[in-house]
């Protein structure tokens, strides 16, 4: 499984977001590769991935694509985190 | 674990600023970017580096309530690894849909896109305690910002 979590610059938000979804998916024993990437490239890196996380934001530059993409409003809140990927995952 | 290079170092007195008046997000992100400067993080021109990544991509770097972690690619401006805080006196709207309005902004200066998860997972040790952000925006003195950013998560 993979989750691709972006921000514009590919630097700082995105990495937040990476360590607390990865701790996320440890708390739901769910086992997923997750990778920062930047707004540009999230056509590329996102291609396979089954879930993208990201800033209310940031959605309409995502664009179309296959995953499901997940908005989190609060980068910190490990539950909220943990909440919308169970969902996202089914 | 050895920890490498990458780390952000402990914040520097040098690299806060507290009671801070903005009457916009461009003045609040400016103050981060100062901050940066003067710590010897980044050079000035890296606050206009961090406005412009706001003023393409949105408000999405205000990623908690409150909090704006201001940020740039690495580039010229990008000196070391750095972190500035500054606290506003009257909290700022970035535009955000649910975190408005700021109280604390972050600069955040990296020098190599690969080398930044690792000190990046010490600023989430800091900001999962969700007292962080409002312990930082009522502190009134550097110290008790210190005392909440230096805070060693690994000995938890």
């Amino acid at each position: 499984m993979k989750i691709v979590a972006i921000c514009g610059a590919g630097i700082g938000t995105s990495a937040i977001l990476k360590v607390n979804a990865e701790r996320a998916l440890k708390r739901l024993g769910i086992e997923a590769d997750v990778t920062a990437a930047d707004a540009a490239s999230v056509r590329d890196v996102a291609e396979d991935a089954q879930v993208i996380l990201t800033s209310p934001e940031l959605v309409d530059i995502i664009g179309k694509t296959y995953a499901d993409v997940v908005v989190i409003q609060n980068y910190f809140d490990l539950e909220e985190i943990a909440a919308k990927l169970l969902t996202a995952l089914g | 674990m050895l920890k490498d290079s990458s780390v952000l170092p402990p914040l520097p007195e040098s690299a806060v600023t507290i009671g801070a008046s903005a009457a916009t997000w461009r003045d609040a992100v400016r103050l981060a970017g100062d901050a940066l400067a003067r710590s010897g993080a980044a050079t000035p021109a890296f606050a206009d580096e961090m406005i412009r990544v706001i003023e393409e991509f949105g408000p999405y770097v205000v990623i908690a309530p409150g909090l704006a972690l201001a940020h740039a690619r690495p580039g010229p401006e990008t000196l070391r690894n750095g972190l500035a805080v500054v606290t506003l006196v009257e909290p700022v709207a970035f535009g955000h849909a649910h975190n408005d309005p700021v109280r604390v902004v972050l600069g955040l200066s990296v020098t190599h896109a690969n080398s930044h998860i690792e000190a990046i997972a010490d600023l989430a040790n800091i900001f999962n305690d969700a007292s962080a952000i409002p312990r930082l925006a009522e502190a009134r003195t550097i110290d008790e910002v210190l005392a909440v950013m230096n805070w060693d998560g690994d000995t938890a």
